[in-house]
């Protein structure tokens, strides 16, 4: 075992997120892995490419009432709400530890009206620690109607636009696979000025309890996450990834390091572990250990040979 | 470290009635730490479906790190636990949560119903280990019991006794101890002022007991069930109402609340 030990650690694992450097291209998806000392017993942190962190608003947010979670067939439904200490409790309680891990914070920012996201922008420009901001486009635009900022392509380029504004750090803006051609919002907030896309949050769905006749979540619909939506995922980052010149991170149902290299082959530079880290705490650690195992394997130079590396024909 | 997420085997299976099991596993570094009214999560399958692991209250840890959960086989997830051979492993993550905070053993009452039962027992003997009067008999602290039935009941009425605390029992349909609820068991038993509950059962039983400790002005930790996705602090799926408003997470900041804290819907 030890010489293939030794040969995985010399493995180049190394991408880059626009000016952003990672370690390696494993990252934790938002709203997975809390403020990420939830999972120091299970995880070596400072080996992450990098940290997202639960969704933050400018004020704390109580979240749904219960139920908030239900599972379904490889997969489960939440609608948690967005419960949030608020950016103020993040920077003074949450920031501190997460710095001095040592590994890129990307902090996952929410709101609902472009004024927020850009207040929110603000407040967090210049902590030390941050490597970038991660902007939530899911979320209802209470000025539009409760319009979702994620499926209208102009509002998400103004939400990309407001934050570009008032962050020195890459601004990732994590798309919502629920619009008919994600290529579209891709599009647009790479032209605001967006410097990646994540993809893809949630797919909304809803469950039924045919004993009850109610919905299994207090908030009747939520969003799917799990190895249930990895195909619906897989394509989505392949269609963006050749629509924009900007990186590309691979999100859904990613839960080993096969999951993610097929997400690079498809054209992720990056991706986020997320559902995983519930099942398995230490999932983002057998994750890196993998890719590190085939590139090695594979004797190959870089990881990034796997970037978009899809043979289609 | 103080939780761990450890790949354990099973060295026993009991199945106290058709659909009521108890596991135990060999899992040293979790059965080390752990507190009465703290959990484990149980990883019911390697494949993805049913995708998460299922939260149990420890049941016991008895020597040489042996772990013991008890449950009634009632979904896809307890199925499948309910087929587990001895000698094949499992993943657990624990100890998790809070556990109860146990006052003296003089002053205790433990109240427990159907699968709520479960903790008790490793609090019942914690109390035990540190009880001053342990030559008198029958010991404290006090226990009160009830399930559907004998069949369900007996089997852990005596595995209380076994580890010499005498129980007061009650099941809904009469053919052992009490025909009626606990509630009516606590009523009757005239507990003195002062004795704290240590309750944990389904929610309506749970609602009446902190509706009556609430009256009596007694202290009342229950331990409160939910679904969760993580049991870590991570998927806030597992809120729970508060009386002052707002919710609390039972991994996180439970599963052990003081029933006052909490908004009980009967």
């Amino acid at each position: 075992m030890e010489p293939l030990i030794m040969a995985t650690e010399k493995a180049d694992l190394r991408v880059s997120i626009g000016s952003l450097a990672l370690q390696n291209p494993v990252m934790t998806a938002s709203g997975t892995f809390g403020y990420g000392r939830e999972f120091e017993d299970f995880v070596k942190l400072r080996g992450l490419g990098a940290v997202v962190v639960k969704g933050i608003s400018l004020a704390p947010r109580a979240g749904n009432p219960p139920p908030r979670i239900v599972e379904t067939a490889c997969g489960m439904l939440n609608a948690i709400g967005l419960e949030n200490t608020g950016v103020d409790r993040f920077i003074s309680d949450k920031m501190p530890y997460l710095a001095a891990l040592g590994v890129p914070v990307l902090v996952n920012i929410l709101g609902d009206s472009v004024e927020e996201y850009r207040q929110l922008a603000g407040r967090l420009a210049g902590i030390p620690g941050i490597g970038a901001i991660e902007v939530n486009i899911s979320c209802p635009n209470v000025k539009k109607g409760g319009v979702a900022f994620g499926t209208d392509p102009q509002m998400a380029a103004a939400v990309t636009a407001a934050v570009k504004g008032c962050s020195q750090v890459p601004v990732i803006v994590k798309l919502s696979p629920n619009v008919t051609d994600i290529t579209v919002v891709a599009r647009a907030v790479e032209e605001a000025g967006a410097d990646a896309v994540s993809l893809i949050n949630t797919l909304i769905g809803m469950a039924i309890d045919l004993r009850s006749r109610r919905p299994r979540l207090a908030n009747v619909i939520g969003g799917l996450s799990g190895p249930a939506i990895k195909p619906v995922a897989l394509r989505m980052v392949y269609q963006v990834a050749r629509a924009v010149a900007i990186p590309v991170i691979g999100i859904g149902g990613i839960a080993t390091a096969e999951d993610a290299m097929e997400f690079m082959l498809a054209g992720a530079t990056a991706v986020q572990v997320g559902t995983a880290n519930f099942v398995n705490p230490g999932a983002c650690d057998e994750v890196i250990a993998g890719i590190a195992a085939y590139v090695t394997e594979q004797k190959m130079g870089s990881v990034r040979e796997l970037i978009g590396a899809l043979r289609v024909c | 470290m103080s939780q761990f997420q450890q790949k354990v085997e099973l060295i026993c299976f009991e199945a106290l009635t058709e659909d009521i099991v108890r596991l135990t596993f060999n899992a040293p570094k979790i059965a080390a730490m752990a507190r009465p009214g703290q959990f484990v999560m149980v990883q019911t399958s390697p494949g993805k479906d049913p995708l998460l692991r299922r939260p149990f209250s420890i049941h016991q840890v008895i020597r040489d790190g042996h772990l013991q959960i008890l449950f009634k086989v009632l979904g896809k997830g307890t199925e499948l636990l309910a087929q587990v051979r001895v000698g094949e492993q499992l993943s657990l993550l624990g100890p998790l949560g809070n556990g109860f905070t146990p006052g003296s053993p003089e002053t205790a009452c433990l109240v427990g119903g159907g699968m709520g039962i479960a903790p008790l027992l490793f609090l019942a003997t914690r109390f035990l280990s540190k009880s001053s009067a342990a030559e008198v008999s029958p010991k404290m602290p006090m226990v009160i019991l009830g399930a559907r039935n004998r069949a369900e009941l007996e089997p852990l009425v005596d595995d209380f006794r076994k580890v010499g605390v005498d129980v007061l029992a009650a099941t809904d349909d009469g053919s052992f101890g009490h025909h009626g609820l606990v509630t009516d068991v606590l009523t009757k038993s005239n507990l003195p002022p002062g004795f704290g509950i240590y309750c944990c059962g389904p929610h309506p039983m749970m609602a009446a007991i902190a509706r009556l400790c609430q009256q009596e002005s007694r202290a009342c930790q229950v331990s409160v069930e939910t679904v969760m996705a993580c049991g870590m602090g991570a998927c806030l799926g597992c809120a729970v109402p508060l009386k002052a408003g707002g919710y609390a997470h039972v991994c996180s900041d439970g599963p052990i609340f003081e029933a006052e804290k909490l908004l009980w819907s009967l």
